[in-house]
């Protein structure tokens, strides 16, 4: 079992759960509580747990390049892409943020279950490349507050920094690096800092007004936001067509790992396609609950929940391609019941402002 | 967030607690239960003048975390439901000895009540 540098701020004060390996905080003060906090104010995550490599060659960009469906070489420095690693078949080994750092320099976030497998598929594929995987901490500090809250430990104007962008700012912790990305459907921030570094910005965040939430909180917040759980959205056997990250896919940056798998799945058409699903009352649908049409399986649930942000349980599911379209009524069985659920986009929130 | 089980209630294996009165039994789940739930989110419980049988599922309860089956500690009949709950089953959690009470059943086999365990018989389970 792997512990988090961050792990003596909080662990007599979270519920723990395990989670790929690690013992991380499952909840804080509860999940609503923790939910409402993200939405309206700021709330304070331990991601330590997320695997970090730094990757280094005199043309990283280009080197990388082929491992990903979309074109990357044309980031600078203080820029960043959300994107997948595909296997030689298009199917997905990961999804993942590249950040461009300049002088040859990337840094790679990663899911902290596919760490060990991506530094093998790196060395692989990437000879050329000095790699380093880093154990810094690593928090995100997440919702409408959480741009003034973190501003308030650094004389750099954070408001200039853009979605995906990142750099490093200097606090009176020491330098710090922050990228404004995040998991839930909001503003915020994700900052990457040495061990004893990150334990004080934890419990500075708070003071500052950051309320400290878990696993269960975050896995909602993405959920509602339409983003993807690597392991139960995707994994090896999906393709970023059928997962519905095709806008990821750049058919015209030339040869990249898998793109002949993904060619040809295009032309012979896409079998299945995760979509998003509404249903009414309280029952959430589970991972493997079968979505049904017309007395016959069409899909399977990947995540779901009920959303307190909707008020109404949602989720993801892989369904045969022919009930996908937006609007069509399926239902999915929930243990004895048989519940109606309509296909809708998966992104169930959108934030305001 | 020391949980705690009254030792006036009898208990089950399955995290039901009994609260007796003559031939009545109130039921609910324990505070175990309801700590490894987590946020509730759904209950289905059986209608009044249904039979339950000890053993055999009455009802469901969901969390967010887990879905997990109810089952009747003791047979009888179902003379009350507690329908409020229905609606907003997370008020289990604030109360569940208490105002998070789920059925009332009147027995039928009262002699079924010595196979339930005491509050100390519970707690040894949950492994002290």
């Amino acid at each position: 079992m792997r512990y988090s540098p961050l792990w003596e701020c909080y662990q007599n004060q979270a519920k723990l759960t395990e989670f790929a390996g690690w013992m991380l905080p499952a909840q804080f003060a509860g999940l609503t509580p923790e939910h409402q906090a993200v939405r309206q104010r700021a709330g304070l995550f331990d991601i330590s747990h997320m695997g970090q490599i730094e990757l280094q060659s005199p043309h990283i960009l280009e080197d990388v390049n082929p491992l990903v469906p979309t074109a990357i070489t044309q980031l600078k420095p203080g820029q960043a892409q959300y994107t997948v690693l595909l296997n030689t078949l298009g199917g997905i080994l990961d999804d993942l943020i590249i950040y461009a750092q300049g002088e040859g320099q990337i840094k790679l976030i990663v899911n902290a279950a596919c760490t060990e497998k991506n530094l093998k598929w790196l060395h692989q594929h990437v000879p050329r490349a000095v790699l380093q995987p880093t154990a810094q901490a690593l928090i995100a500090v997440q919702g409408p507050h959480a741009t003034g809250i973190l501003q308030t430990l650094t004389p750099t104007a954070l408001q200039t920094i853009p979605r995906f962008g990142h750099t490093i700012i200097s606090t009176k912790f020491g330098h710090i690096w922050v990228a404004r990305t995040g998991y839930t459907g909001e503003d915020g921030w994700e900052i990457q800092a040495e061990p004893t570094v990150g334990q004080a910005l934890w419990r500075e965040l708070i003071a500052q007004g950051a309320t400290p939430c878990g696993l269960v909180a975050r896995d909602m917040l993405r959920l509602e936001a339409g983003l993807h759980l690597y392991g139960q959205d995707m994994d090896e056997s999906s393709t970023p067509l059928e997962a519905g990250l095709g806008w990821l896919v750049d058919w015209d940056k030339g040869d990249f790992l898998g793109r002949g798998g993904l060619i040809a799945q295009k032309s012979q058409g896409v079998a299945q396609k995760l979509v998003g699903l509404i249903g009414t009352g309280r029952r959430i649908f589970r991972q493997g609950y079968p979505v049904r049409a017309q007395g016959q399986t069409v899909g399977r649930i990947t995540s779901g929940t009920l959303s307190l942000s909707v008020g109404r349980p949602i989720g993801f599911a892989y369904v045969d391609t022919p009930w996908t379209a937006l609007g069509t009524p399926l239902t999915v069985q929930v243990r004895e019941q048989e519940l109606p659920v309509t296909v809708v986009k998966r992104t169930f929130y959108t934030r305001t402002g | 967030m020391a949980l705690t089980y009254p030792v006036e209630l009898h208990y089950t294996a399955t995290h039901e607690y009994v609260a007796l009165t003559d031939d009545v039994a109130v039921v609910g789940i324990t505070a175990f239960a309801v700590e490894e739930l987590g946020d509730i989110t759904y209950l289905e419980l059986p209608a009044v003048g249904q039979t339950v049988s000890r053993g055999e599922r009455f009802g469901t309860i969901e969390s967010v975390k887990a879905v997990s089956d109810l089952y009747a500690p003791v047979s009888g009949v179902v003379t009350a439901v507690h329908e409020e709950l229905l609606d907003a089953p997370e008020r289990i959690a604030s109360d569940p000895y208490g105002n998070g009470w789920l059925l009332k059943i009147r027995l039928t086999h009262p002699e079924e009540t010595e196979k339930l365990l005491t509050a100390a018989d519970y707690q040894a389970h949950l492994g002290g």
